[in-house]
């Protein structure tokens, strides 16, 4: 049948045995890239014309922001599997990806108020764009509290999923914002269709940053997930076995 | 593809799109409220209220920032390459502030259409260059330009 490798791929200690091997990789894959970023970004880029070394905020707060746009999907997306297809697997990623994400968009909050006060003047304004970031956190938040709030998981997991998914328009409203009204925030940099408006100069530490925290987020996500499937399989034979073979 | 499992992903197609479509009808309908500010040219067509707390967004025209001698006042124009608004100011301005650079005011639009300005903020463009650079660039790229604010 078609669609047999894919819920062989749903079998939490499948994924479990599997994931175990990327580990290391990706962990190193992490330090190695947010180390030469940092030291690149912080230490050897060249000063921005007008906004002095603030400007060097971009190297976290691009990179954060990235990903607390992209984790959502993988949520929402984990969670549409989940409901369709019956996936304790894809649950799992779901509820794993939820605290990461907020915490990413609260890093990308957090850096654009300090790198706003030098620039703009202020910490904070209620454009769309700083907004829709913040109503960004609330749902991360709101899918990290519903799915604590039922005691029965099947139900937990099924509600998350849903206020997940609906949450979504909340993302292209986020990435269009500053191009549709006008905001106080600047438009992207980074263009995929043009040239980006950046030097070469900071665009390829910012590149080495951006994928380093796809390492960091890969590897904080398979690690959570993991931690997630052993606590839901804990009375199954493989989870007994795995744990009495790691002492 | 198993019915009962092709039906739940048609259901959890149609919730995204019914709460998709149900958003984009409410930002639709409050678009006005979105953005974060007028810009001149919504002064100069008689959009803007008199003596109610607004703000003004719009590029500082190059030469026309000018000081007080013996106070922190300063006045203005800002521009958005349609329309153009005179701003008065009377305190620190953001270092960010310069003539060809975006800047958001937020203040009342007095009867004489000016706009008293209680705080200005400057925004910033996207890009970024070193110094070497830009100064090495022959036109400067300027928001007066007709860039985008």
């Amino acid at each position: 049948m078609a669609w047999q490798w894919f819920h062989r791929l749903g079998s939490p200690r499948w994924f479990y045995q599997k994931t175990s091997g990327w580990l290391p990789w990706l962990a190193l894959a992490s330090v190695i890239l947010l180390v030469t970023g940092s030291v690149w970004g912080l230490g050897f880029a060249p000063e921005d014309a007008k906004q002095g070394n603030s400007y060097r905020i971009i190297f976290i707060h691009v990179p954060a922001a990235f990903l607390a746009l992209a984790g959502y999907y993988i949520m929402a997306i984990s969670g549409a599997i989940g409901l369709i297809w019956k996936m304790k697997l894809s649950f799992a990623v779901m509820r794993a990806a939820a605290p990461i994400g907020a915490v990413l968009t609260f890093i990308s909050l957090f850096t654009g108020a300090v790198w706003g006060k030098p620039t703009w003047g202020t910490y904070w304004v209620w454009d769309a764009r700083i907004t829709s970031m913040l109503i960004l956190l609330f749902l991360y938040i709101g899918v990290m509290a519903l799915s604590h709030a039922v005691s029965r998981e099947q139900v937990a997991d099924k509600a998350s999923a849903l206020l997940a998914l609906v949450g979504t328009v909340n993302i292209p409203i986020i990435y269009k914002s500053v191009d549709w009204w006008f905001t106080l925030h600047q438009p992207a940099t980074i263009r995929l269709t043009e040239s980006s408006s950046i030097d070469p100069s900071m665009f390829y530490p910012l590149l080495v940053m951006i994928s380093g925290f796809y390492c960091t987020y890969a590897w904080t996500l398979l690690t959570h997930t993991r931690a997630l499937i052993l606590r839901r399989e804990m009375k199954t034979q493989w989870v007994q076995q795995e744990l009495a073979g790691e002492k | 593809m198993h019915p009962v499992r092709k039906q739940r992903l048609i259901l959890v197609l149609v919730l995204v799109a019914l709460s998709s479509a149900a958003v984009g009808f409410v930002t639709y309908a409050m678009r006005e409220n979105m953005d974060y500010f007028y810009a001149p040219s919504a002064f100069a067509a008689g959009e803007v209220p008199f003596e109610k707390r607004i703000r003004a967004g719009g590029c500082v025209v190059p030469g026309s920032v000018q000081r007080s001698e013996d106070s922190l006042d300063v006045q203005f124009v800002i521009t958005d390459g349609e329309a153009e608004l005179a701003v008065v100011f009377d305190k620190i301005l953001p270092d960010l502030f310069a003539e060809g650079e975006a800047a958001v005011i937020t203040g009342q639009l007095m009867h004489s259409g000016v706009l008293r300005a209680d705080q200005v903020l400057a925004k910033h463009d996207e890009s970024y260059t070193p110094p070497e650079v830009a100064d090495s660039m022959v036109s400067h790229k300027s928001c007066a330009d007709g860039a985008k604010i």
